[in-house]
């Protein structure tokens, strides 16, 4: 069965002030029909710049390889007509929705461009989608709402107008891109239990965004785990939690606070991230990682198969099942 | 929305009654009695200044002058010049087409010029905007009359391409004899408003619900008219508005030094010649034009932008 | 053990701001300070210094070209123009310099007064500021000139009340932003009175944008005060002074000699252009400090 989404082996150039710098190797992620991915990491992984390759939407400049096929159609190749046709079928929803919507418009005149410009379809139905679509991610009151400005709606229920409108013409795939890390933690909850409903509903394959590994694991199938522009690990995502296959991983998972227990002091992974141009040679998270040793350092990683995942490292199997113990070894 | 027109009157109601005090009061500051200054300290013969004290009710207390003065001034009758026995208010009259006609052109001049340079500069590569930026820095450097001299010599002297003094006859040669009063008045103005319009729309170009809207797979032109210019318009209409105002006062000195007949020009003489009635009631006229204009740039601001409710524009 | 790679020229950029802010002036901001510098010391040393008596008028040379000693020729009433030139920048540059200074002055006063005392007190002035922005510079010194006569002072001194609430309302946003700043309670506090935390304190943290905005205003009341000298109304004929001088030499240039007005004009336009672009640079880098 061959995926929705295929990318394989993409590498992201940007161009900056100081000059070409890359920020994704090598990546290679799959998504099939109605299933939801992770992407987590820390900033400067490249997961963002991930999501922005397959929508099209790098900024100029940009030299990228590798391939990102959508639907059998290699999108990377894409331009003119068929390049506004794929963005219209890859729905992002960004991370805050009061900055991507335009505040001297109504929020009517928002949900219902992409229906009225692309789809034809009269301003009338356009709007009845539009409150129709309201009501399903839970805003009371759509006509009001529909009637007035950003301004005047708080940044959660701007989210779900952002999903709803995300929604409304009916994608293949949805990249929500940190879309709740700009919430409050309830109205995040809030607003992640209904992106996953919907997305249930539909059958909407997600690639979802974020550098929180526990809520990827919440909503998603599968989560790859990205660090300094390269996959480092991609499993299950409940199984991810338990049971991690990369160092990186682990650490991620021992940094996040239990709620149920105290901790005498907070783990935290000593250095800071790096991004893929920043990163030294052979192993990318060796000199954080508290598992190096020196082959590490010196032998470039590559992807493995392991137990149903893949992991980029040398001494995964040597280190299976060890790496939650908190014991160096 | 009306509540912000409403405060927005009742501001420019008192703005231009404080003003309009404060313009007859002016009469009053001059060294030596009303009436000197009022007769420019020419002699008069005793009827006449008979005549002058009863028109300007000198005997009675200040207010009450001043508030017939200005009650007249709503009904039009804005006094009489003495040097010349006419009626401030025809003499207006003869000549606020004039002023009008400039003010009206450059207007046009600096939104055709300077808004269109700007979304060109700004939508464009490279050696485009650099060419904008060029063009718009020389502009910026020449004040009116500096402009008004150059243009005068090149083109009228030198290239005999248009003329240098007066109105002309008729539609098309009028047209002709304002061409370079306009362009010396709009050389600054569409310096500033190009340089805005540039700035206004690369920040949009920049803005991240661009950014929504590209990903929604909407073509460039529907995004750039729908999102980056109708946003950048806010920021656009505010330094038009502005620069439209500030031709009010400045068309004084492109009228004088073109020789053209209208009520920036008949001000600066009046002033020369202390014609008192004749200045007050031209400064009357320019400031109403003046605080009208601004009112206006309020309301259209206040109608591009709905996060506007209470307050003013930012400045 | 870390991996950070630095960069070392960001490292050194960032250790010295002081030094990447003086490369930042560029060739065209020396060029600038050196313009301003010439027309500073014609406006002071100009009568010293001028070669022929700016006055003396010759008919008979009248609108002769340059020759000799008299690089710039002669005007219309046979005078030496480059003398006149030499001696009409003292109006011209410390006319502007004095509007410029009684409007920063009249400005940061108010900005500081309106923003330490706040409530009605500021609400009553910025009404009463609203009201003065209501007339245009010019228009004001028009009328100045009718009730007090024409002159240098009388229109200087218009100009300046005219450009007195612009810089107000510049000043006040900064001087709010700045008093509402914890030091500044902290120190009130401590009993420290209202005259002293205003000048020691509020004033010394906003002065680079009150000379920022000082030198801006410079521009503008050179402008402005060579056009009314232009109209007639400001210095007059037949003082030397640029904007007199391009009046005067209109008659000149319509009949073909241009050099008296057009030499007036690029005087005022060097200075103006010289000093917007060094106002701006100041503004922006003021801006900098600020945040």
């Amino acid at each position: 069965m061959s995926s929705l989404l295929e990318v394989r082996d993409l590498t992201v150039q940007l161009k900056m002030d100081a000059g070409p710098r890359e920020v994704i190797t090598g990546t290679s992620l799959d998504i099939g029909e109605g299933e939801a991915m992770g992407l987590v990491g820390e900033s400067g992984s490249g997961k963002s710049m991930t999501a922005k390759a397959i929508a099209r939407l790098l900024p100029d400049g940009a030299h990228v390889t590798g391939s990102v096929t959508f639907d059998g159609t290699d999108v990377l190749a894409l331009s003119g007509d068929a390049l506004l046709k794929h963005r219209a079928q890859v729905a992002v929803v960004f991370q805050d929705p009061r900055a991507h919507i335009n505040p001297v418009r109504r929020i009517s005149d928002f949900m219902t461009e992409s229906l009225r410009i692309l789809d034809d379809v009269p301003k009338a139905e356009a709007v009845r989608k539009a409150s129709a679509a309201l009501e399903e991610v839970g805003i009371d009151d759509p006509t009001k709402r529909l009637k007035q400005f950003p301004h005047e709606l708080s940044g959660g229920m701007l989210q779900r107008v952002m999903i709803a409108t995300a929604l409304l013409s009916e994608p293949r795939l949805l990249l929500a891109d940190e879309c709740t890390t700009a919430l409050d933690v309830t109205t995040q909850a809030e607003v992640m239990a209904i992106l996953d409903e919907l997305r249930r509903d539909r059958g909407l394959s997600m690639l979802f965004i974020t550098h929180d590994l526990e809520l990827a694991g919440a909503v998603c199938d599968r989560t790859c785990v990205m660090y300094a522009g390269q996959i480092v690990e991609t499993s299950a995502a409940s199984r991810l939690h338990e049971d991690p296959l990369h160092p990186y991983s682990a650490a991620l998972v021992q940094a996040r606070p239990d709620i149920n227990s105290t901790a005498e002091r907070l783990v935290a992974i000593p250095g800071r991230p790096v991004s893929a141009f920043e990163a030294p040679a052979g192993c990318r998270f060796a000199p954080r990682c508290p598992h190096a040793y020196a082959p590490c350092a010196d032998n470039e990683q590559v992807l493995t198969d392991l137990d149903g995942g893949v992991v980029r490292c040398a001494r995964a199997e040597f280190l299976r099942g060890k790496l939650l113990d908190g014991s160096h070894v | 929305m009306l509540r912000f027109i409403a405060r927005r009157g009742a501001m420019l109601v008192a703005t231009l009654l404080v003003a309009s005090f404060a313009i007859y009061g002016a009469l009053y500051l001059a060294p030596g009695s009303p009436i000197a200054a009022l007769t420019g300290g020419r002699t008069v013969p005793p009827e006449v200044m008979a005549q002058l004290e009863a028109r300007y009710h000198l005997n009675e207390p200040f207010l009450t002058r001043y508030w017939i003065w200005l009650t007249s001034a709503l009904r039009g009758d804005l006094g009489e010049s003495i040097p010349l026995h006419e009626q401030v208010s025809t003499l207006i009259a003869q000549r606020i087409g004039v002023t009008i006609s400039l003010v009206l052109l450059t207007s046009v001049i600096i939104i055709v010029v300077g808004v269109g340079l700007g979304i060109v500069g700004a939508l464009g590569r490279g050696t485009v905007d650099t060419g904008v930026l060029f063009a718009s820095t020389v502009s910026a450097a020449l004040p009116a009359f500096a402009a008004a001299v150059i243009l005068q010599f090149v083109f009228g002297v030198m290239l005999g391409w248009f003329p240098v003094l007066g109105t002309g006859d008729g539609f098309v040669d009028g047209l002709r004899h304002l061409t370079l009063p306009a362009l010396a008045l709009a050389a600054t103005s569409v310096a500033l408003v190009t340089r805005v319009t540039r700035t206004a729309v690369r920040e949009e170009l920049g803005r991240e619900h661009v950014q929504t809207a590209i990903s929604r797979g909407l073509p460039w032109s529907g995004v750039v008219q729908r999102h980056v210019l109708r946003n950048a318009a806010i920021p656009i209409t505010t330094v038009v508005g502005i620069t439209i105002a500030s031709l009010i006062a400045l068309a004084a000195i492109v009228e004088t030094a073109f020789g053209l007949n209208g009520l920036g020009a008949y001000l600066v003489q009046a002033a020369q010649n202390k014609d008192f009635a004749v200045v007050q009631g031209i400064s009357l006229v320019l400031v109403f034009a003046f605080v009208i204009t601004n009112v206006v740039i309020d309301i259209a601001y206040a109608l591009l932008d709905p996060r506007v409710t209470l307050g003013s524009r930012a400045q | 053990m870390s991996t950070e790679i630095l960069d070392p020229v960001a490292e050194a950029e960032e250790a010295a701001p002081s030094r990447r802010g003086l490369r930042k002036i560029g060739l065209l901001g020396w060029v600038s300070i050196a313009v301003i510098a010439v027309a500073l010391l014609l406006a002071i040393l100009g009568p010293i210094v001028r070669p022929f008596d700016p006055n003396l008028s010759d008919l008979s040379f009248a609108n002769v070209g340059p020759f000799g000693s008299h690089l710039l020729g002669f005007d219309g009433q046979g005078r030496d123009v480059l003398s006149r030139i030499m001696v009409g920048a003292r109006s011209t540059v410390l006319g502007a310099a004095f509007v410029a200074l009684i409007a920063v002055a009249i400005g940061t006063s108010l900005a500081i007064a309106t923003a330490w005392f706040g409530g009605k007190f500021d609400a009553s002035v910025s009404a009463g500021l609203d009201v003065i922005f209501a007339f245009p510079g010019i228009l004001l010194a028009v009328v100045a000139a009718a009730v007090f006569g024409p002159s240098l002072f009388s229109a200087g001194l218009a100009l300046a009340i005219a450009y007195s609430p612009y810089v107000a309302r510049v000043l006040r946003g900064a001087a709010l932003k700045e008093r509402a700043m914890t030091y500044i309670a902290a120190l009130e506090v401590q009993g420290f009175g209202a005259w002293r935390l205003c000048f020691r304190h509020l004033l010394p943290n906003i002065s680079s944008l009150i000379v920022a905005q000082g030198t801006i205003l410079f521009g503008f009341a050179m402008v402005d005060l060579a056009a009314i000298s232009f109209l007639g109304l400001g210095v007059q004929s037949p003082q030397a002074d640029w904007g007199v001088m391009v009046s005067d030499g209109k008659t000149s240039l319509l009949q073909g000699y241009p050099i008296v007005s057009l030499t007036a004009v690029i005087c005022i336009v060097a200075v103006v252009a010289a000093v917007s672009f060094l106002g701006e640079r100041l503004d922006a880098s003021s801006k900098d400090v600020l945040r």
